[in-house]
């Protein structure tokens, strides 16, 4: 949905996405990285399994939650992305969390 | 607009609702004058319990209404939701309330005998060590001494309930008239007449249930009404994955999933806000009796006032001098809210009052 | 930044916690540590940011970056998550300059993965230096979605198309506002300026837009509208929403800062005195925070707030503090005149603010429009019994998405103004933090 803009050659950094490695620009947010990768839609509800994305980016809608290493819900327009981190959608409605 | 009814409520907290549906089950003109949208309203403070343990201790009528109370609620609930599709989300299997200290464990036990001795062995119990307890609910830590549990105790979504109360007002006919704080009340020929902000409106019958209000309001018509301010704080967190099968006095688990803390009881008059000094003794007590709860999310916290009488027992008052004229007070409208409806509803009415009623009656107050 | 310096400069001892990891806050963001190559894309306006950032990195006072304010109160206890870490702090004085935040923009289908606002895009432009692949759609009215486009335009994005939702008669409202406006001729020129270029681009200009609705499965897929009457209908992945901005008042409605309503504004703002200083006393709000005025205006709220400050502090006496400050009063008054034109010339029509039946209000508790139109019916009291009763409101984002909107439908319902109804009440925790961090608090 998102790539970077002309003329920048930022530095790469590896992460493990969903399950998978992919490489993504050093310096830039979770949410970031979301949109980068395409990866939609984001998160599901846990009330509807309604699809949603990050929508503000500013740390004040929490549409952007994702699991990272392990600690679910975490806003990922807050997290700076760092080389080896474990992210995951949080897609399933039921499961880990109440209904 | 219309400005006279037989029966006016004021309040239209869990209290004044709660008694407004009880007259309009049987008397079409019933109205509720209200407050404000931002106004003390301990109703939206409210924790949620059902709860019968340890009350009336001190006092064997109160241990009965409060059992009699919670021996009602299933049915109340159900009728509400035929009545109004809303599910309060009653959860009655018992309720823990959680021993840290020995200390607190010797006054827990010997409070329960009290009880079960003023209710003749109607009111049971038990006191659970630490292995017990765990094999209930596991996640409970190591440093918990034990709990006292009451089978009869549960818990609802306040919130709901309040709501499912408006919704079934408003289905009997209730009128509901919202931003009305009352500024004074009067007798004049015959009736009552009470002005509001910018409205008068006039009935045979009115019924105090404004909360901290009361005492001001209730003076009016020759009733003394005792109550003062006591606040708590609460914190709710995120969703959880459910792990609570049951309502403890310090956590409960609501049926979004969402975790509710409380509670502290503090002196301070009419000041609602938060500290951070409660907030921190409640998130710490929280995570001492449940450790996995390290990692979960505050969402919110907030202070509401509770309505305490100095005995912090009910108060079912009528005017002795202007008959038609009651006034109704307690911190527990959760508990008692179906026979609000029911008992305390009809004896407004006219019928032969309950025997505990009279027991309650604002007269013990003077002196 | 200019509030630090100013106290600063008169001797205050001075932390300032930035939520951020960079200073800069919304409009400067990421102004000295950009991952552009040209920074001068971005515009004149984003590039004079530098020169304040560089000022204030060479400051001596204690910048704390990552931290967030969760807890503030009126006797000036602040709890701060640092670190990880969560830090009780005490002060004597405090300058909340927490900003604004964009006006929700809800209509069917606006909660779809693929739309988002226009500062969402300007964050991920200014911070990351993604654009998107296809050229957006950009919804709704205002400076900063011209602004947007503009930015597009230069970095070889381009614009699908502009939907404006700007109502026809705000044209011939805001004339009369033009005058006085015409004090910041240089604004208004340079806005003048955005407006050709994008006519120059050919960017499809739909006018007087309504109706909106995002169309889609698990992301947008289109958009439909109707601009002068007609039915349109365009296929995109990317929608980009504005409506302009509104003071983030969250924290300080929390410490119990008294607001009032702005009708011109269409919004809530803190109760302030012209230093800026709240209802509670040693509690200041500098910024957009305090009232949308702009950057030039926030900065000088600013430095008055740092002021006053070290005059209540006792550093300086009154006599200097007026004389030091008239200069920043007057080139304020200057960077406001522009204001009444541009909030008449921008106002949000009536059907933008109350959302058709079945858009989603509460995103966080998914909580329809429908609902809360019931609940009026109902005799719902206000906005806090709805949100008791539906819980619109109580989810994650703490109303800060739905507020205005349910305020709205009970003002259109009641025929009042947002005024008389009244907000949502604000609560800690102002941002989140976990049990665990609370249960081992560190005091200072």
């Amino acid at each position: 949905m998102f790539r970077l803009i002309d003329n920048t050659d930022p530095e790469l950094v590896e992460i493990e996405f969903d399950g998978t490695t992919v490489a993504v620009p050093a310096g830039i947010s979770l949410a970031a990285v979301i949109f980068y990768l395409d990866a939609m839609p984001a998160r599901k509800t846990i009330l509807s399994g309604s699809p949603r994305a990050p929508f503000c980016m500013m740390g004040a809608c929490f549409e952007c939650l994702l699991e990272i290493d392990g600690i679910e819900n975490q806003r990922a327009c807050q997290v700076e992305v760092k080389a080896g981190m474990k992210v995951t959608r949080q897609l399933t409605v039921s499961g880990g969390e109440a209904t | 607009m219309d400005s006279s009814f037989d029966t006016i409520v004021i309040g239209g907290g869990l209290v004044g609702a709660a008694i407004a549906c009880g007259i309009a089950e049987r008397d079409r003109s019933v109205a509720v004058v209200d407050g404000g949208d931002r106004d003390f309203r301990a109703s939206r403070g409210n924790f949620g319990l059902v709860w019968v343990q340890g009350k009336g201790a001190d006092f064997a009528p109160y241990a009965h209404w409060s059992g009699m109370a919670a021996r009602r609620w299933p049915e109340f609930a159900q009728a509400l939701q035929d009545n109004t599709g809303v599910d309060v989300g009653l959860q009655q299997t018992g309720g823990y309330d959680f021993c840290l200290t020995q200390q607190e464990w010797d006054a827990r036990e010997h409070e329960m005998r009290r009880v079960q001795a003023h209710t003749h062995g109607q009111f049971t119990y038990q006191m659970l060590d630490n292995a017990e307890l765990k094999a209930r609910i596991p996640q409970v830590s190591d440093t918990v001494l034990g709990a006292s549990y009451s089978p009869l105790d549960g818990h609802v979504n306040p919130l709901y309930l309040l709501r499912a109360l408006h919704h079934r007002m408003q289905n009997l006919g209730c009128r509901y008239i919202p931003d009305q704080p009352v500024v004074s009340t009067r007798q004049e020929h015959g009736h009552f007449v009470l002005d509001c902000a910018g409205q008068r409106y006039q009935c045979e019958r009115v019924i105090f249930c404004a909360g901290l209000a009361n005492q001001r309001l209730a003076r009016d018509l020759g009733m003394n009404v005792p109550v003062e301010p006591l606040r708590g704080q609460l914190l709710i967190t995120e969703r959880v994955a459910q792990f609570l099968p049951c309502a403890t006095l310090q956590v409960r688990q609501t049926m979004e999933g969402t975790l509710q803390i409380g509670d502290s009881h503090e002196d301070v008059g009419l000041d609602d806000s938060t500290t951070l000094e409660v907030i921190t003794r409640l998130a710490a007590r929280a995570v001492s009796i449940f450790p996995h709860l390290s990692s979960v999310r505050l969402n919110r916290a907030w202070g509401a006032l509770r309505v305490m009488t100095p005995d912090g027992l009910p108060l079912y008052h009528q005017s002795p001098d202007y008959p038609g004229a009651y006034a109704i007070s307690c911190h527990s409208g959760v508990t008692l809210a179906a026979l609000h409806a029911a008992e305390i509803a009809n004896w407004i009415c006219g019928d032969a009052p309950h025997e505990l009623i009279t027991e309650f009656s604002a007269a013990r107050f003077d002196v | 930044m200019a509030a630090a310096q100013a106290a600063l400069q008169q001797g205050v001892k001075v932390a300032l916690f930035d939520e951020q990891s960079n200073p800069g806050g919304q409009i400067y963001r990421n102004v000295d540590s950009s991952p552009l190559a040209e920074v001068s894309l971005l515009g004149h306006d984003y590039v004079f940011g530098q020169q304040q950032v560089l000022a204030f990195r060479h400051s001596r006072l204690d910048y704390f970056a990552g931290a967030s304010v969760w807890y503030l109160d009126k006797s000036g206890s602040l709890g701060v998550i640092y670190q990880g870490r969560h830090q009780e702090v005490k002060a004597a004085q405090i300058i909340i300059a927490s900003g604004a935040q964009e006006r929700p923009m809800p209509f069917p289908g606006w909660h779809k993965p693929g739309v988002m606002t226009a500062g969402a895009g300007q964050i991920l432009l200014k911070s990351a230096a993604l654009v998107p692949r296809q050229a957006p759609v950009l919804v709704g009215s205002g400076p900063l979605l011209l602004l947007l486009a503009w930015q597009y335009l230069r970095t070889g994005v381009g614009v699908q198309a502009i939907v404006d939702t700007t109502p026809k008669v705000n044209r011939w409202r805001a004339l009369r506002h033009l005058p006085p406006a015409l004090a910041a001729s240089d604004t208004l020129f340079k806005g003048l300026q955005l407006v050709m270029a994008i006519k120059r681009a050919r960017v499809p200009w739909y006018r007087q837009a309504t109706d909106l609705r995002a169309e889609g499965g698990e992301r947008v897929e289109g958009l439909k509208f109707k601009s002068k009457g007609t039915a349109h209908q365009l296929d995109t992945g990317l929608v980009m929403l504005h409506q302009g901005v509104m003071p983030a008042l969250h924290m300080a409605a929390a410490a119990g800062c008294e607001t009032q309503w702005n009708g011109p504004q269409q919004c809530w703002q803190p109760r302030l005195d012209k230093w800026g200083e709240s209802s509670q006393p040693g509690i200041f709000i500098a910024g957009d925070g305090a009232g949308i005025g702009g950057a030039r205006a926030a900065a000088l709220s600013g430095r008055l707030a740092g002021l006053r400050v070290a005059h209540r502090l006792g550093l300086i006496e009154q006599a200097q503090c007026d004389r030091l400050a008239r200069p920043h009063f007057n080139a304020r008054q200057r960077h406001l005149a522009i204001r009444p034109f541009l909030d008449a010339f921008y106002r949000v029509g009536m059907n933008a603010l109350n959302p058709v039946d079945e858009t989603l209000v509460c995103r966080c508790e998914e909580v329809t429009a429908t609902e809360i139109r019931a609940l009026v019916s109902l005799g719902c009291s206000g906005p806090n019994q709805a949100k008791a009763f539906v819980r619109c409101g109580m989810g994650p984002c703490q109303g800060r998405f739905c507020a205005s909107t349910v305020e709205n439908i009970f003002a259109g319902q009641r025929a009042v103004s947002v005024g008389e109804i009244g907000r949502f009440s604000a609560r800690p925790p102002l941002k989140p933090v976990t049990l665990g961090q609370l249960a081992t608090s560190e005091g200072e």
